[in-house]
């Protein structure tokens, strides 16, 4: 490590620690209430971007990961430990992505879009048959004594996570690989770099990442089905949150989600009715207008700042 | 045999809004996520000309292809060329125009919301059996089946017996040489994706005389037509029709024998397999 990275690295350990003391605040019901969505997204759409930033692949099945994990988690619970799902339902995230990865990501990008864009809808429909066919029941009770500020410290750890992870990746050679297959494919191919095996393997960590945070959010409602597991607003959200930040950079999404989620805080208790309406045209916007994301702009003022100052002193 | 029939009849129907697809996809070159938003509008326009004027379905056909078509062609226009415009590479461009029909299918779905609300919609029309060899059928569906194959009839004339149809064929092929034979590039794929949408909402009107939707269906309906491009191979108009009809018959002996949950679930495993063994489409050859 440089002696920069050393003071990136303390620099976020410490912002970290201070968020932490976040339950311990006068009137933190309300303000975990806030910031539990928000830091969330923040994982979510950081492991969403962990893969398709580099690779451009947009992947639509965020629901579907997250809905694994959290829908697990009711009959995980009858036979283990609490401490125990979270491992596993990192691992059911993780092989659920490969199986997606093994079928598309051999060919072109277009059949990964495809495949996720309905992925969320089709595994509600086989748990549900499941359910009512061999279980009786729809939907499960989630008995475990886990409260907010538990919620709050895990999604936490996971955020961390996600950024320990993220940068680890980014200097290892998978990390190096996926750079070049992002920007050319058949070059990557023909220098040698398994092209399917990277792109599955850092799918795999990012669907892990959202069935834990799935699993992790579940303790808040008292009982779960389908329908409120898979929600697709969920992918839709972390895509938006995601492109809006920037996702060519780890910090990216963190500057699109905090903004988004307050944003969003106040438009679902004023406009209920258009909730789904406004989302389309923030996409529309965030799309058209800034392609390259918070982060993207953030840096050109910081560039062309630094630019200027330099010409100054030149002159 | 009473369940082939049945599949086949709704393969047709799928037949027409996977070649609407097909025109967008094909032709214009963007994978549109929200047509299956636009067969939602379509159904929402039959509903309402049923219920509010107790006319046929059939009637808003009148007014739902030209209103499709208008519709479709602003959204290329105006939504899309600019994004055709901007796009350094076709990767660029794909993905460009995946992000915005998507976000562009969730606007849709909440003026949908706003519009008709979060309930289940059908109305009858033609609920009577029809007998044919010893079985019954909807007379319904035996209907949308028929118009369903007249409406492909006539693109398929339009596509392979025409001059314009020639000229659509030309760009889906390769846009760049067809600009050189004096296509006129951006006005073909415009057209084309009009009439892709107003192709895919009409197939909209003729599911909704058997079927129960609601505000946020398109999106099964989206992917089902995708499954079917893909699996005909994309451009390729039989295959897209024989694909169709794969699938509908696979949904109906789910449904029947399975659960009728389960139609999205048998469509993915189409799909796997397509992926698996046939990636280039039934009737494609490997392009290595």
């Amino acid at each position: 490590m440089t002696r920069k990275e050393v003071i990136y690295a303390v620099l976020v350990l410490a912002a970290f620690a201070v968020l932490a003391f976040i339950p311990s605040l006068p009137n933190s019901a309300a303000v975990l209430s806030l910031v539990i969505p928000i830091t969330m997204y923040t994982v979510l759409a950081t492991s969403w971007a962990l893969f398709s930033g580099p690779t451009h692949y947009i992947s639509l099945a965020t629901a579907a990961f997250y809905g694994v994990g959290a829908y697990m988690m009711a009959p995980a619970l009858e036979v283990m430990p609490y401490w125990m799902v979270l491992p596993i339902a990192a691992l059911s995230g993780a092989l659920l992505a490969a199986l997606v990865g093994a079928m598309t990501l051999r060919l072109s990008g277009v059949y990964f879009v495809i495949f996720t864009l309905g992925l969320a809808e089709m595994v509600r429909q086989v748990i549900t048959w499941y359910q009512n066919n061999f279980a009786g029941t729809r939907g499960n009770y989630v008995f475990v004594d886990i409260n907010d500020a538990q919620i709050y410290w895990q999604l936490l750890a996971l955020a961390l996570l996600v950024y320990l992870v993220g940068w680890l990746i980014n200097r290892s050679r998978l990390g190096f690989a996926i750079r070049i297959i992002g920007n050319d494919e058949l070059v990557a191919r023909h220098s040698g770099i398994n092209t399917a095996r990277a792109k599955i393997l850092l799918f795999m960590v990012s669907g892990a990442f959202a069935a834990v945070v799935g699993a992790v959010m579940t303790p808040r409602f008292v009982y779960i089905e389908p329908a409120m597991a898979f929600n697709p607003e969920v992918s839709f959200l972390v895509v938006i949150m995601a492109l809006l930040g920037g996702v060519h950079r780890l910090w990216g999404p963190l500057v699109g989600a905090i903004p988004f989620a307050l944003t969003w805080e106040v438009i679902a208790s004023n406009f209920p009715a258009q909730t789904v309406l406004l989302m389309g045209i923030a996409f529309l916007l965030v799309v058209y207008y800034i392609p390259s994301g918070v982060a993207g702009i953030m840096e050109k003022v910081y560039f062309r700042a630094r630019q200027q100052r330099r010409e100054v002193s030149h002159g | 045999m009473q369940i082939l029939i049945t599949g086949i009849l709704l393969g047709g129907v799928y037949a027409i809004v996977a070649m609407g697809l097909s025109l967008q996809y094909g032709v214009a070159r963007i994978m549109n996520l929200a047509s299956g938003e636009m067969l939602v509008a379509g159904a929402f326009a039959a509903f309402w000309v049923v219920m509010a004027h107790s006319f046929s379905p059939y009637v808003a056909l009148l007014w739902v292809v030209p209103g499709a078509f208008v519709f479709n062609w602003l959204i290329y226009r105006y939504l899309l060329l600019p994004l055709v415009r901007r796009a350094k590479s076709r990767g660029q461009l794909e993905v460009d125009s995946i992000l915005v029909t998507f976000g562009l299918s969730f606007a849709l779905v909440g003026i949908f919301l706003m519009v008709f609300g979060g309930s289940f919609f059908n109305y009858s029309y033609l609920s009577r059996p029809v007998e044919f060899m010893g079985s019954r059928y909807g007379l319904n569906r035996v209907v949308a089946f028929w118009i369903a194959v007249a409406i492909c009839a006539a693109l398929w004339y339009w596509i392979h017996y025409t001059r314009s149809g020639m000229a659509i064929r030309a760009v889906s092929v390769d846009p760049v040489s067809a600009g050189l034979v004096a296509i006129d590039v951006p006005r073909m794929s415009t057209f084309a994706f009009a009439l892709g949408g107003a192709v895919a909402a009409s197939g909209g009107v003729l599911l909704s005389t058997f079927l129960t939707f609601d505000a946020s269906v398109g999106i099964v309906f989206t992917m089902k037509a995708l499954i079917i491009v893909i699996m005909g191979g994309v451009g390729d108009m039989r295959g897209a029709i024989v694909a169709a009809l794969v699938l509908g018959m696979t949904e109906t002996v789910v449904a029947r024998l399975v659960d009728p949950g389960l139609t999205l679930a048998s469509a993915y495993l189409l799909f796997v397999l397509v992926l698996l063994f046939r990636p280039q489409g039934l009737f494609g050859r490997s392009t290595t």
